[in-house]
C-alpha cells in the first residue's frame, strides 16, 4: 500500500522531524540562516516530552561526566536572554523567562555533601571556572523564608532560571510560521528513503522530500536514525510532575524540585524512573514528590494538586545529548537530548548554524556528542 | 502500611444505577463498598431523597419520590457505604484510592462499577460565566436540598426534558418566570418525527412531556420558541442584568437576575478516562461514552459501567442497568445470580424504557450556537479562554485538544476540563473540517479531583532516608 | 430572609438549623445543606473572583463539576462550597483571586 500513497505532496530544503522544543528551536535557527524549513509533527497524542516539561533553564550539575556538555549548557544559558527577547518582541508572547539564579535544595546532610562534592568535581574540570555557591541553612532561609525546618542547606547556581515551556513552544511555533516555516501534522513518519542525495519521508498522510534532514523526534529517533545510517541510543525515562493550584507568590527562585510559575501555579517534580513507553503516572512516585515538596516548603501541605503529568524524558546511556551527522548519508542529522528547554538557545543558535552551514564552531566540541561514543 | 482491605465489588456513585446495583449485589452475597461524593445518596435525580425539606410533594412530583424505594433498598442492604468520598485514582492492580474527610484510603476490588452518572452538557454562550447564570440542574438541586427558589426576575433558556421539568417545578413552588426561551432548532422536529413511531413504546414519556407543556401554558409564561442564540449581559458590577434573545433577525432584551440554562446531559466520563478506558463518540447524543459490552463491561475486564455514565438513558434505565450489571458481576464471581425470568423481565423493561431515546435525542439535539459558540464566548471557564482563541490555535498547528491545552491552558484549571472538553474538541473539529472522533479528547490524569499535597504525601510508602 | 438575595426559601418542613458566619454576617442554614446553598440566600452575588482576570463568579452547577463555587471555608481556601455541608459556627469568606499559602492553618 505504501507505493499507492500520494507522491511528493511537499518538498523542502530542510525537513525537521519532530515538532517539540528541540525540533522547533533547531528549525527556527536554520530558518534564520535563510533556508526554507518544514517541520513534521506527529499530532495530538504523541509522547510529548515538551509538554510535560518542568521548565527549568538549568546549568548547575549538568554535564558532571562530560565537560563539553556542561559548557554547552552554560553557553545556552547565556544565549537564552537574547532568544527570549527576540521571541517576545516578534510574537508578543511573554514566555516568562527569569534567570536570577536557581536553588537545589538538599533534604539531608548526606545529600548536601554529595552535591557539594559533585559540583567541586565539576569546578576542577573547568579551568574557565564553574560558578556555584553552597548555602547553609541560614543563608537559604534568607533567600527562601518559607523553607522547611529540617532542610540543612542548598546549592546555588547563578546561571539557573526558569521559563514557561508551553509558551516557549507556542512562541517558537508562531515565530517559525511567521517567518514562512511550514508545520505539517503528518502523523508519525514511518519511512525515510535516501534517494539521489535527497531524503523521501513517508507517513500515513503522504510523502515528503527534502535536501537536508534533521531527526529531532525524541524517542522516535530510535526507529528513524537507522534509516539514514545512524543509531540513536535513546530510551524512555519517565519524569513526573505535580501541578498544584494557583497560589499567591511565595517563591522567588526556581529549585530543582519545586517552582512557582508566573501564573502562580506550583509545580513539583523530578523523579527518575525507568519505564517502557507508558507516559502515565504512578502514585508511589507522586507521593514521594509531594513528600519532598512539603518537606522543602511545609506551607504547601494544604495546597491542592490539580493535575499530574507523566512525560517521557529522552535519555541516553550517559545522560548527555547526541549531535551527529550521518557519515553514510551526509545531510542527515541526529539531534537528541533531555533538556530541550535549557538547550533551546543553543539549538536555535550554534547547533542550527552547524546544520545550516555544515561548519561547526570548534568550541562546541561536537565530536564529543557523536552517538558512536556508545558503540566503543 | 496496613493491609489493603478487599471488596468483591466497589460501586462509585449512589445514584439510581449505583443504589440498584448495591441492593442486587448485596442480595447476591457480595462484599460491597459504595463510595459517593455527595452528602447523601440519591445521585442528582434523587438528590436529598428521604431528606428533602420540600413539604408539598406535588412540587417535585411522583418521579422524584420513586427514589424512596431505591433508598429503602439501599438502607436495608448489607454493605459498607461512605458519603463525601471521592475516588481520585484507580490502579491497574485492582486497587483504588479515595479521599474522605481529608484523608486518603486505598482499597482493593475484584470488580469495580462506575455509576458516576451524568453532568449537564457544557453549552457555552456569551455571558454564561456571569454571576446569576446557573444551570437548570443547579436550580433543581437547590430546590431538592434546600427548598430554595430563585428570587426573580427569572428567565429559563435551553431545551430538553429538564428544561421543562424545572419550569414546572418552580411554577408549582410559586415562582414567577419572566420568560421561557426554547432553543430547539426547527429542523429537529422534522428529523425526530420518523422516530416517533418507535417512541410510542415509551408513550408514558410522551404523555409526561405533553402534560408539562400544558402546565406551563396554564401559568401563561411567555414562551419563546426557535431561539437561535442567547447572550447574557452584565451590569456595572459584573453581575447578570439581562438576557438578549436572538430570534432570526429579531432581538429582545429581557431584564433578569437569574438565568437558568440547560442543553441536555452527557455521561460523566472523567474517572473512566483517567483509568484509560476506551471511549467512543456518539454522534446522536453528541457526547463521548465508554465502549461497553452488552453486560456493561468496559475495555478493562474488571471495570463495569452502568446508568447515565454509560450513555444517557435516564433514571429508570439506570436503575435497571444497575441491577443487571450487578447481577452479571455476581455471576462472574461465582454467585448464582438472579432467577432467569427476573433477568429476562428486566431486559425487556430496559428495551421498552430505551424506546423513547432516539426521538428525544434527535428532538433535543442542541442548536449549533451552543455546540460551537461564537468567538467571543469564554469556553474554558477556569482559565478564561475564548472560542476564538481555540479556533485560532489550529493555524499554529494544533490538531487536537491536548495541543491547545499546552498552548493556551484551556482545560488546565480546577475543573480539569469538565466544562470545556466537549466544546474544545467540537471547535477544533469545525475548523479542521474533521469529525470529532478524529480530533479526540483531553488526556485525563489522576487525581481526578483536587487533592492536597499533604494528603498525597501521606500515601508515601517509602520512608525517606534521614541522617 | 429580608435581604436582597438571589434565592429564597419556600415553605419547608421543620428542620434543624445551624448558624454560620458568611463574610462577617451570621446567617441561618438548614442542617444538611451545602455551604453554596446557604450563601445563595444572602445578598452576596459573587462568591469568588478569578485568579486570571478577577472577574466575579458564583455557584454554577451545584454538583461539584464546575469549580465555580470555590470559597474560603474555615480558613481553607479554594474549597468547593457546593460539596461542603454546613456546620455550626463555620466561617465562610469570598475567595478573592489566587489563594495565599502563608499564614494559614496547616
Amino acid at each position: 500500500m505504501s507505493e499507492s500513497l500520494r507522491v511528493n505532496r511537499d518538498s523542502s530544503e530542510v525537513a525537521v522531524i519532530g515538532g517539540g522544543l528541540v525540533g522547533l528551536a533547531v528549525a527556527l535557527g536554520i530558518q534564520q540562516q535563510g533556508q526554507q524549513v518544514t517541520v513534521y509533527d506527529e499530532g495530538d497524542i504523541a509522547f510529548r516530552a515538551s509538554r510535560g516539561n518542568f521548565g527549568l533553564v538549568w546549568v548547575q550539575g549538568k554535564g558532571d561526566n562530560m565537560p563539553a556538555y556542561a559548557r554547552l549548557s552554560r553557553r545556552s544559558s547565556h544565549l537564552w536572554g537574547e532568544m527570549a527577547q527576540q521571541l517576545e518582541q516578534h510574537t508578543g508572547i511573554d514566555i516568562q523567562l527569569q534567570q536570577r539564579g536557581g536553588v537545589f535544595v538538599c533534604l539531608t546532610e548526606t545529600e548536601l555533601e554529595q552535591r557539594i562534592q559533585m559540583l567541586n568535581g565539576m569546578a576542577a574540570n573547568h579551568p574557565e571556572g564553574y560558578p556555584f555557591e553552597v548555602l547553609d541553612r541560614q543563608q537559604l532561609k534568607e533567600l527562601m523564608p518559607d523553607i522547611g525546618p529540617t532542610i540543612p542547606g542548598a546549592t546555588w547556581g547563578p546561571e539557573d532560571g526558569h521559563v514557561n515551556p508551553l509558551y516557549l513552544l507556542r512562541a517558537l511555533v508562531q515565530r517559525f510560521e511567521a517567518l514562512g516555516g511550514k508545520l505539517v501534522n503528518a502523523g508519525p513518519i514511518t519511512k525515510i528513503k535516501p534517494e539521489n542525495g535527497q531524503f523521501v519521508l513517508q507517513s500515513a498522510s503522504g510523502r515528503y522530500s527534502c535536501n537536508k534532514l534533521v531527526l529531532a523526534a525524541g524517542l522516535g529517533n530510535k526507529a528513524l536514525a537507522p534509516m539514514v545510517g545512524m543509531d540513536a541510543h535513546v530510551f524512555p525515562n519517565r519524569g513526573q510532575v505535580l501541578i498544584a493550584e494557583r497560589v499567591k507568590h511565595f517563591l522567588d527562585y526556581p529549585t530543582g524540585h519545586v517552582r512557582q510559575t508566573a501564573e502562580g501555579t506550583v509545580q513539583c517534580g523530578d523523579s527518575k524512573e525507568d519505564v517502557g513507553f507508558d507516559s502515565g503516572t504512578s502514585t508511589d512516585v507522586l507521593a514521594q514528590i509531594a513528600n519532598r515538596a512539603i518537606t522543602m516548603y511545609p506551607l504547601l501541605k494544604d495546597v491542592r494538586l490539580i493535575r499530574s503529568w507523566g512525560a517521557l524524558r529522552i535519555m541516553t546511556p550517559d545522560g548527555n545529548p547526541i549531535y551527529q551527522q550521518s557519515e553514510q548519508y551526509p545531510g542527515a542529522y541526529l539531534v537528541t537530548c533531555h533538556s530541550g528547554v535549557t538547550l533551546a538557545a543553543a539549538h536555535a543558535g550554534p547547533i542550527a548554524d552547524w546544520i545550516a552551514t555544515g561548519q561547526a564552531d570548534p568550541e562546541l566540541e561536537l565530536e564529543k556528542f557523536d552517538g558512536r561514543r556508545f558503540e566503543l | 502500611m496496613s493491609a489493603i482491605e478487599r471488596f468483591d465489588l466497589v460501586i462509585v456513585g449512589a445514584g439510581p444505577a449505583g443504589m440498584a446495583a448495591a441492593d442486587t449485589a448485596s442480595q447476591q452475597g457480595l462484599k460491597v463498598l459504595m463510595l459517593d461524593e455527595q452528602i447523601r445518596p440519591g445521585g442528582q435525580i434523587y438528590r436529598s431523597i428521604g431528606h428533602t425539606p420540600i413539604q408539598d410533594r406535588s412540587v417535585l412530583g411522583p418521579d422524584y419520590y420513586a427514589g424512596e424505594k431505591l433508598l429503602a433498598g439501599l438502607n436495608q442492604a448489607s454493605l459498607e457505604r461512605l458519603q463525601g468520598a471521592t475516588v481520585w485514582e484507580v490502579r491497574e492492580d485492582n486497587t483504588l484510592c479515595f479521599s474522605v474527610g481529608g484523608e486518603s484510603r486505598r482499597v482493593g476490588f475484584d470488580k469495580l462499577l462506575l455509576a458516576t452518572g451524568a453532568q449537564e452538557r457544557p453549552a457555552p454562550f456569551p455571558g454564561w460565566t456571569l454571576p446569576g447564570v446557573m444551570t437548570c440542574g443547579a436550580a433543581q438541586i437547590l430546590l431538592k436540598t434546600s427548598s430554595m427558589v430563585p428570587n426573580g426576575p427569572l428567565v429559563i433558556a435551553g431545551s430538553g426534558p429538564l428544561f421543562l421539568l424545572i419550569a414546572c417545578q418552580l411554577l408549582r413552588a410559586g415562582v414567577e418566570i419572566e420568560a421561557l426561551i426554547e432553543t430547539i432548532p426547527r429542523a429537529n422536529y422534522r428529523v425526530a418525527l420518523p422516530e416517533l413511531a418507535g417512541a410510542l413504546r415509551g408513550w408514558r414519556y410522551l404523555i409526561k412531556g405533553a402534560k408539562m407543556l400544558a402546565e406551563i401554558r396554564r401559568y401563561k409564561v411567555p414562551f419563546y420558541k426557535g431561539v437561535d442564540q442567547i447572550r447574557a449581559e452584565a451590569d456595572s458590577e459584573g453581575n447578570l442584568s439581562e438576557v438578549i434573545v436572538q430570534h432570526g433577525q429579531e432581538q429582545q432584551r429581557i431584564p433578569c437576575r437569574t438565568l437558568l440554562s440547560h442543553q441536555g446531559v452527557i455521561p460523566n466520563t472523567q474517572l473512566g478516562r483517567a483509568i484509560g478506558l476506551e471511549h467512543s463518540w456518539d454522534e446522536v447524543q453528541l457526547c463521548w461514552k465508554p465502549v461497553l459490552s452488552e453486560q456493561g463491561v468496559s475495555s478493562h475486564p474488571d471495570i463495569l459501567v452502568a446508568g447515565d455514565s454509560a450513555g444517557i438513558g435516564g433514571a429508570v434505565v439506570a436503575e435497571i442497568q444497575g441491577q443487571l450489571v450487578a447481577d452479571a458481576a455476581a455471576r462472574s464471581l461465582g454467585k448464582a445470580g438472579m432467577p432467569e425470568p427476573q433477568r429476562a423481565g428486566l431486559k425487556q423493561q430496559l428495551s421498552q424504557q430505551l424506546a423513547i431515546r432516539p426521538f428525544l435525542d434527535k428532538l433535543y439535539r442542541p442548536a449549533e450556537a451552543f455546540i460551537r459558540p461564537v468567538d467571543e464566548t469564554v469556553v474554558c471557564r477556569c482559565e478564561e479562554i475564548t472560542a476564538g482563541e481555540i479556533r485560532g490555535l489550529v493555524e499554529l498547528g494544533c490538531s487536537g485538544p491536548n495541543q491547545t491545552k499546552a498552548f493556551c491552558r484551556s482545560g488546565m484549571g480546577a475543573c480539569q476540563g469538565r466544562q470545556c472538553g466537549t466544546t474544545v474538541s467540537a471547535l477544533l473539529a469545525e475548523v479542521q473540517e474533521k469529525p470529532i472522533p478524529d480530533v479526540g479528547y483531553y488526556n485525563i490524569r489522576m487525581p481526578i479531583k483536587p487533592l492536597t499535597l499533604g494528603e498525597l504525601a501521606s500515601l508515601n510508602s517509602y520512608t525517606e532516608q534521614r541522617d | 430572609m429580608a435581604v436582597d438575595s438571589s434565592y429564597k426559601r419556600v415553605s419547608h418542613q421543620p428542620a434543624g438549623t445551624v448558624q454560620l458566619m458568611v463574610e462577617g454576617q451570621m446567617i441561618e442554614a438548614i442542617a444538611g445543606e451545602s455551604v453554596a446553598a446557604a450563601v445563595l440566600q444572602t445578598g452576596i452575588r459573587q462568591t469568588r473572583t478569578t485568579p486570571v482576570s478577577e472577574a466575579g463568579r458564583a455557584p454554577y452547577c451545584m454538583m461539584g463539576v464546575c469549580f465555580e463555587c470555590l470559597m474560603e471555608i474555615d480558613g481553607v481556601p479554594n474549597t468547593q462550597a457546593c460539596m461542603t455541608e454546613v456546620r455550626e459556627g463555620m466561617v465562610v469568606n469570598i475567595q478573592r483571586g489566587s489563594r495565599s499559602v502563608s499564614g494559614e492553618s496547616v
